[in-house]
């Protein structure tokens, strides 16, 4: 059997202009009264993408994901499901399966009933009912707790009885709204990659919602970043992460220090930007903004060194600054290094070797540096 | 507090319904009981034998065995009382069935209004109480009377030709229980709707129900603790039910609350009275006792 990993890294249907989207939301715009919740969106989602939905509370991903389902219909737009419009489908009749965040298993039914619940609403005969009950309790480890009611079980085994039910149906698409937001940490972590499994074993499509950027980070093959009903970027993890399209990306996902400067020259391939801050940054940039544009330039913090002495690069790409405040995590320590201006960066250093002689300390001089393809250019 | 006196405060707290239910419940009833067992007698009381404590321990024990189940006995030999409670039941489960029918879409139309408007419907609901039940009652019958507004209203509009016969029938009990305990059942529903959570039906119609079906195969399943208080709180009181049947109802009407109240008023028959309400009470307890028996179990298996 191949690999996971190999099978991810060949699979980018997305990259491919003769793709078929599996759903096309096209132009969806939904409002509730004058809020607008939705606001002219398009979206194409591919056969067995695992793809996610993430922003901050309030910015209608959850909106996208009724009307997915089918609880909200959009106020102008259409949404085309395996070629099919979904206009006016009522959630009974679509072939997709929704798990929530409620997980909202009926309190009433047992485990195994809660399962066979919509199997039972297909009139798919008794035998086959209990065949499939059988194979989805498996499949989510649960198969000692068939006979148990919801309210007899953990917080983790509610989370797979409600996966087992959402799957027990074969949907075409599977639709998660933050399916691990009521797991604690650790449980949290292994169940993403449980998921990941199973929807490659069963070889669905995944459409999540989350606000954890970490979750949808490590299971989603692309990731849509959203704001104010619109989407900000559509990108695969490392592409959101390394080349944000904007300022609010870069914000929005993992830390990040945004320094804001001018275009001083433009080179092929290079700009060097004066920043506010008062030192000059060469960066690799395929695009060269005009010379006198306002930009920002956004560099992750564990592109940023810290060192007690000059680096050879300095002036460009370096400033000085003194130490303000360590965060020790244990696998690595986070400075804050006060710039001279009293711009406050964030640098992290991987603590590789259990001990270091003299490490830095609070208060010390130290030079900040980093390389030209740390940065990215915001134009925003 | 230290741990001793919170222990003794715990036991205080529940010691109150323990209380409250024998003085005001238990002890009552036991009066009643052995009222039931006496004799009726042109006294003050009006029964023997009398308990006195100037009789001594030797003179109450004596008069215990003058206690008979005579009354008992004459209950069960005589027709009118066993047909009294038969259509006493009858009369309870009809209009219990008829409120709940009137109840269920109220109550699951408060639960679904707006969050802004459900304090002035729950208000609504509760608003007849603010007037007396018995000028309630009062008004039904002029409403109901042959010259009453309803046949005014029909006859007007056409729909009959001469009025319909309603007061003093079977039917006007009806409209006046369904009418007053009507609060009692959408008050119950309404509480266990309310708390429910909405995305329950969602994943009902996600997994293929249609609204209908959601609704029978998951929200009036979790609406049943809601139905059967309201339920018990409408049947009970009217079992025995007294002031409609006597307003409302003909001369034909045998409901055991007037059986009871002719008893114990027109023939002063303590003794008789007192065997009619225990065996009431007996009739009511002893079903609701078997169901919260078989409740406990049910809830109680899988685990």
């Amino acid at each position: 059997m191949k690999s996971l990993g190999s099978i991810r890294r060949s699979f980018a249907p997305w990259a491919d202009p003769t793709a078929v989207p599996f759903i096309a939301v096209k132009n969806v715009t939904k409002k509730f009264g004058d809020f607008v919740a939705v606001d002219n969106l398009s979206l194409n989602i591919y056969p067995r993408e695992f793809f996610a939905l993430l922003g901050a509370s309030g910015c209608g991903k959850s909106t996208l994901l009724r009307m997915l389902a089918g609880f909200e219909q959009p106020t102008s737009g259409e949404i085309v499901l395996d070629g099919q419009s979904l206009a006016g489908i009522p959630p009974y009749r679509r072939p997709v399966n929704m798990m929530f965040q409620s997980y909202a298993l009926f309190p009433h039914m047992t485990v195994e009933n809660n399962i066979a619940f919509g199997l039972k609403q297909d009139g798919m005969p008794k035998p086959q009912i209990a065949e499939r009950v059988d194979q989805m309790l498996k499949l989510v480890k649960l198969d000692k707790f068939a006979k148990r009611k919801p309210h007899q079980l953990s917080g983790g085994q509610r989370q797979r009885v409600a996966l087992a039910r959402s799957l027990a149906k074969r949907p075409k698409v599977l639709l998660l709204d933050e399916p691990l937001g009521a797991l604690d940490k650790k449980l949290r972590e292994e169940t993403q990659f449980e998921l990941m499994d199973l929807q490659q074993q069963l070889g669905l499509t995944f459409v999540v919602v989350t606000h954890d950027q970490e979750e949808a980070m490590t299971m989603a093959d692309r990731i849509a970043v959203m704001a104010h009903g619109k989407v900000i970027q559509v990108a695969t993890p490392p592409e959101i992460y390394e080349a944000p399209n904007s300022r609010f990306v870069a914000d929005f996902i993992g830390d990040v220090n945004i320094f804001d400067g001018t275009v001083s020259s433009a080179g092929p391939g290079t700009v060097e930007i004066a920043t506010q801050t008062g030192f000059t940054v060469r960066v690799a940039s395929s695009d060269a903004p005009a010379v006198g544009a306002k930009i920002g330039l956004a560099i992750r913090p564990e592109k940023i060194r810290v060192s007690r002495d000059e680096p050879a690069c300095a002036p460009l790409n370096a400033a000085q600054g003194e130490i303000w405040d360590i965060g020790y995590l244990g696998d690595m320590t986070i400075f804050h290094v006060r710039l001279k201006d009293g711009k406050v960066i964030k640098a992290s250093s991987l603590n590789a070797v259990r001990a270091v002689e003299d490490p830095l300390g609070y208060d010390q001089q130290v030079w900040i540096s980093f390389d030209e393809n740390a940065g990215v250019v915001l134009k925003d | 507090m230290s741990k001793f006196g919170s222990a003794i405060f715990n036991r205080l707290v529940i010691i109150i319904p323990y209380a409250w239910l024998t003085i005001f419940f238990l002890a009552p009833f036991f009066i009643v009981l052995r009222i039931s067992l006496s004799e009726t007698a042109i006294a003050m009381p009006p029964y023997l034998p009398v308990f006195n404590l100037v009789d001594g321990v030797s003179g109450i024990v004596d008069k215990l065995g003058e206690l008979s189940v005579a009354n008992y006995v004459f209950l069960a030999g005589d027709a009118l009382y066993t047909n009294a409670y038969i259509s006493s039941l009858k009369i309870a489960v009809i209009s219990t069935i008829a409120t709940l029918l009137i109840a269920y879409p109220i109550a699951y139309g408060m639960a679904k209004a707006p969050n802004m408007v459900r304090p002035t419907l729950l208000m609504l609901v509760i608003l007849p109480f603010w007037t007396s039940f018995l000028i309630r009652v009062y008004a039904w019958i002029a409403i109901l009377k042959p010259e009453g507004l309803l046949n005014q209203l029909l006859l007007t509009l056409g729909v009959i030709d001469e009025p319909l016969i309603i007061l003093n029938t079977n039917w006007a009990i009806y409209i006046g229980i369904v009418y007053s305990y009507l609060p009692f059942m959408v008050l119950p529903i309404y509480s266990s709707l309310e708390k429910m959570d909405h995305s329950l039906t969602e994943a009902a119609l996600d997994l293929g129900c249609t609204p209908i079906r959601a609704f029978w195969r998951v929200t009036f399943p979790l609406s049943m603790p809601g139905v059967i208080a309201g339920c018990m709180l409408v049947f009970i009181p009217a079992v025995g039910e007294f002031v409609i049947p006597d307003l409302l109802g003909g001369s034909e009407t045998l409901m055991i609350g007037k059986t009871l109240w002719n008893e114990f008023n027109a023939n002063r028959d303590w003794p008789v009275s007192a065997a009619v309400a225990t065996i009431l009470l007996l009739i009511l307890v002893v079903p609701i006792m078997f169901f919260q028996h078989a409740q406990a179990k049910a809830d109680g298996e899988g685990k």
